[in-house]
């Protein structure tokens, strides 16, 4: 309609790139899925492979990867709990109580892209071989670590929903009408903002889900590291479960998507 | 625990206004959780990596591993590794801005955007060991693509040895991820351009080109570049696609402080996986300290 | 110089899906006329002046400048100068790199250049804020900045959309009268989009209001306060109290007042009168009212009273009557209604 004058590319050229692109980049997922339909008499595709996994009697060969899965699952909740618990309330009283401390904040969250997980391993070593002493060898310890790496991510996610909501007037509002300051933090702050929290929830569990680097050095088993492990002896099963999760992962953030693109401002 | 903590800090907080004064806890109290925390697993870890390489065998202090950074084997393999990331990280952002500008003009929250920002997402910050296996079955020695073009085509797609478990077998892999992480990274800036400049442009006499090659790259210049370096610190810091592929070996330098974690020793030395961190995050402060000047620049310009 | 004429004719712009930004529009501008397009928002004004720039493409009509039509003329070849309504500088340049990339685009020579954009620059009074960039200037100086900018080449003809609405108040009032004396000392013929009645009625030759799509009334300032051809320019153009009355013949009767009926076409029978509060006073007898508030507006005051019948209208009057709350007071009408229209 504007003619010639926007910014947009023409929807050829628009198609073209997409579509090359999109192509080159299912190439590798495609081949995916037919490496684990391989293997039929005579080259045909059989779909063996897959129901195989739930087949209880391979079910002691996956026991480390089932193992895998839920340790995972675990460490995924307890990472969001950790995180949400530390980040939201400080976030929300540097908001309202100590603006000046939000560019520290900020920097200290955005510090651990610059640490990479395999440095910050060296480091963790020591530091868990401690918490070992103190809390047991379970799994559930790494989550404190991966709170860390996620904390960018998870600030991020917060920090886009608190600067469209005005917190300090929201508070001021609350208070003068008389509530008190559990009340304007369970019935005004948080409901505004809960689309923030979710994103950073979501986020954490696909970060925490994929995360290899650290559970392999500190030698603990996560769904990463069991992938590894059966990928020596049966690299079919871990493309599968590579699959499954890349495909649960894309899910997951898609749903982030829409709840992120849901306007907030037309929130009543 | 650490949230109803702070909660109650943050109740105690706002009645230091009033006159009535109960339990009247300093506010700040609310924010040791956070600053415990970050203390914990963040500051000393890194702190404890960095020293660990100015520790010899015995726990004296010493000089010795950080002469090893010097050496020409650590040399090479940093060099390597710049290598890898170089390359990946300008291919990366050439293809990723490509997919960003065909996406322009798309509606935010329409399908094809939803669809390609949640793939984006994935790859770039997921994908990991998974991605390494998505190439092992696609061009491994077994891989679908191999297999397809030996049988097909008759080409051996590893005449020369087996690269993908080499270092340039890294870098299809990589750009797997970088490519995405550019799209997530550049799509705000190239949103950014508004659409008066495009108009502008128009009325003061200049097309499509001009606008392109005067006003928008220019303009684009900086967050691009940033990207860049953001996508080389991402592809210098990763490890995890890189160990599920090179199973042995030292190739890059993660892999080389994963050698020296599990007690392979490298060049005969103790503690040197501390001086390589040390090295990484050199490399990797440098890297984002520049990235954030850029980003402060693009911002400005774009208010 | 006289500026080029402008003629909009029978132009529509139709979207896809059927409805219509543009739904006929006819306007005339004379060369070096000063017109506003003024409406609210949706109403077209901003259509109409980007079809005239070639940002739009119309669906049929003819847009003629200087009696050529520029309809399928793209948007660099136009030889139009546009300011938008905000950010439009370009924020890797200067204010002075800016003003020179139009003259850039027409190749004219580096010392040339800088000589005109210095000039440009000059005329809207930064000649000394060349070297600024855009996130160096305030909001009334990127607007200048762009004016600068527009004015350089010399175009046939200047469009504002918008110019001032992103502005302070103190600021937007300075600019607009600037940009009037500017447009009158080039003679360039403009046209200025805004919503604000205020603004428009300040500094256009005429001001065109227009209501989805069509251009209700085309008129001097005076001619659309006074004598506004529907109820809805009545609205939107100046205060008016609407109240009922009955027409009958060349009177009309309102509150019991029988008052001239400027409108000789207005059908007999019951109206909705639109009264100016000036002309409506405050007097020792009249219609019975009580004062309901009163707000000091420096040079003037303005009082809503409350009559018997619930209805409530607004006076106008000198500061020097200043009625409280309560107050009974009488009122009587000193005008003819601006318009009336039927029920």
């Amino acid at each position: 309609m504007s003619a010639g004058t926007s910014v947009a590319p023409s929807p050829l050229a628009r198609w073209v790139i997409l579509g090359v692109v999109g192509l080159l980049f299912a190439v590798p997922i495609v081949s995916m899925l037919g490496f684990t339909l391989r293997g039929g008499a005579d080259g045909a595709l059989t779909i063996e492979r897959w129901t195989a996994i739930l087949d209880p009697e391979n079910a002691r060969a996956y026991r480390n990867l089932f193992q895998g899965v839920g340790n995972s699952l675990l460490l995924a909740v307890v990472t969001v709990a950790i995180v949400l618990a530390v980040l939201v309330p400080t976030m929300l009283l540097v908001a309202i109580r100590y603006p000046r401390l939000r560019r520290v904040v900020e920097f200290v969250c955005i510090v651990p892209i610059t640490i990479p997980a395999i440095v910050l391993v060296v480091g963790l070593a020591p530091v868990y071989s401690v918490v070992t002493r103190l809390a047991g060898s379970s799994v559930w310890t790494l989550a404190f670590a991966y709170g860390v790496t996620v904390l960018p991510y998870a600030y991020r996610a917060i920090q886009s929903n608190l600067s469209a909501v005005d917190v300090v007037t929201l508070s001021e509002a609350a208070r003068s009408l008389g509530a008190p300051w559990v009340s304007v933090l369970f019935r005004v702050l948080l409901p505004n903002l809960r689309r923030g929290i979710l994103a950073a929830a979501f986020i954490t569990v696909a970060v925490v889900l994929g995360e290899f680097t650290i559970a392999s050095l500190l030698n603990r088993v996560n769904l990463q590291t069991a992938l590894v492990q059966v990928s020596r002896s049966d690299p079919y099963t871990a493309v599968i479960f590579s699959l499954l999760a890349l495909a649960f992962a894309f899910t997951l953030l898609l749903v982030i998507g829409r709840i992120t693109a849901a306007r907030p401002r037309r929130t009543p | 625990m650490t949230a109803t903590a702070s909660a109650a800090a943050v109740h105690v907080a706002g009645d230091v206004g009033t006159a009535r004064s109960r339990r009247r806890l300093p506010a700040w109290l609310g924010l040791t959780p956070f600053a415990l925390y970050v203390l914990l697993f963040l500051a000393i870890p890194t702190v404890l990596a960095i020293a660990t390489g100015f520790v010899d065998g015995e726990g004296a202090f010493t000089l010795e591993n950080l002469a090893a950074l010097g050496d020409p084997v650590i040399l090479g393999t940093f060099l390597d590794s710049f290598w890898v990331s170089a390359v990946t990280a300008v291919a990366g952002a050439v293809l990723g801005a490509l997919v960003c500008y065909a996406l322009l003009g798309l509606r935010p929250d329409g399908a094809v955007r939803s669809v390609v920002d949640s793939a984006a997402s994935v790859l770039a910050q997921f994908g990991g060991v998974m991605l390494a296996f998505a190439f092992i079955a696609t061009i491994g020695l077994q891989g679908v693509v191999t297999v397809l073009l030996a049988d097909v085509f008759g080409i051996n797609l590893f005449a020369d040895g087996v690269w993908l478990y080499q270092v340039p077998g890294l870098l299809l892999p990589y750009l797997y991820f970088q490519v995405p992480l550019m799209v997530i990274t550049f799509m705000p800036s190239l949103e950014g351009l508004k659409p008066q400049w495009a108009e502008a442009t128009a009325t003061l006499g200049g097309n499509r080109f001009v606008f392109w090659t005067r006003i928008a790259m220019p303009i684009l210049a900086p967050s691009f570049l940033g990207s860049v370096l953001l996508l080389f610190a991402n592809a210098f810091s990763s490890y995890a696609t890189a160990a599920a592929l090179i199973s042995q070996g030292s190739q890059i330098v993660p892999l080389q402080i994963r050698g020296a974690l599990i007690s392979e020793t490298v060049l005969g030395r103790e503690n040197l996986a501390g001086a390589l961190a040390l090295g990484m995050v050199l490399v990797m402060v440098v890297l984002m300290t520049a990235y954030s000047l850029l980003q402060s620049r693009t911002e400005r310009w774009q208010r | 110089m006289t500026g080029a004429t402008v003629r909009f004719s029978n132009v529509v712009k139709e979207y896809p899906g059927g409805t219509r930004g543009l739904d006929g529009v006819d306007l005339e501008l004379t060369g070096g006329e000063f017109v506003a397009l003024l409406g609210p928002s949706g109403c077209g004004k901003t259509t109409a002046l980007r079809s005239l720039a070639g940002l739009e493409t119309v669906t049929s009509g003819r847009i003629m400048v200087d009696g050529d039509d520029v309809s399928t003329v793209p948007v660099n070849r136009r030889d139009i100068g546009m300011v938008f309504q905000s950010y439009s500088l370009f924020p890797h340049m200067t204010a002075a790199e800016n003003v020179e990339f139009g003259l850039r685009m027409r190749r004219v020579p580096a010392t040339e250049r800088r000589e005109r954009a210095a000039a440009s620059l000059e005329l809207v009074g930064l000649a000394h804020l060349g070297a600024r960039y855009a996130h160096q200037l305030s909001g009334g100086q990127q607007q200048r900045v762009a004016l600068a900018r527009a004015l350089v080449t010399r175009p046939r003809v200047l469009l504002l959309d918008e110019p001032l609405s992103a502005l302070d108040a103190k600021v937007r009032v300075a600019l607009r009268d600037e940009i009037r004396a500017l447009q009158t000392e080039l003679g360039i013929t403009t046209l200025f989009v805004t919503h604000d009645q205020e603004e428009a009625l300040a500094v256009a030759d005429r001001v065109a209001v227009m209501r989805a799509g069509r251009i209700e009334q085309i008129g001097t300032p005076e001619e659309l306060y006074g004598r506004p051809a529907s109820a809805f320019v009545a609205d939107f153009v100046g205060l008016s109290n609407r109240l009922p009355g009955v027409v009958a013949g060349d009177r009309v009767s309102v509150l019991g007042s029988e008052l001239p009926l400027l409108d000789q076409a207005a059908a007999s029978g019951h109206v909705e009168a639109f009264v100016r509060p000036e002309d409506v006073v405050l007097a020792a007898d009249g219609i019975p009212a009580t004062v309901v508030s009163t707000s000091f507006l420096g040079s003037l005051r303005r009082t809503v009273v409350e009559l018997e019948s619930g209805e409530r209208m607004t006076v106008q009057h000198s500061v020097d009557d200043r009625p409280g709350a309560g107050e009974r007071v009488h009122v009587r009408f000193a005008g003819a209604p601006v318009a009336v229209a039927a029920l």
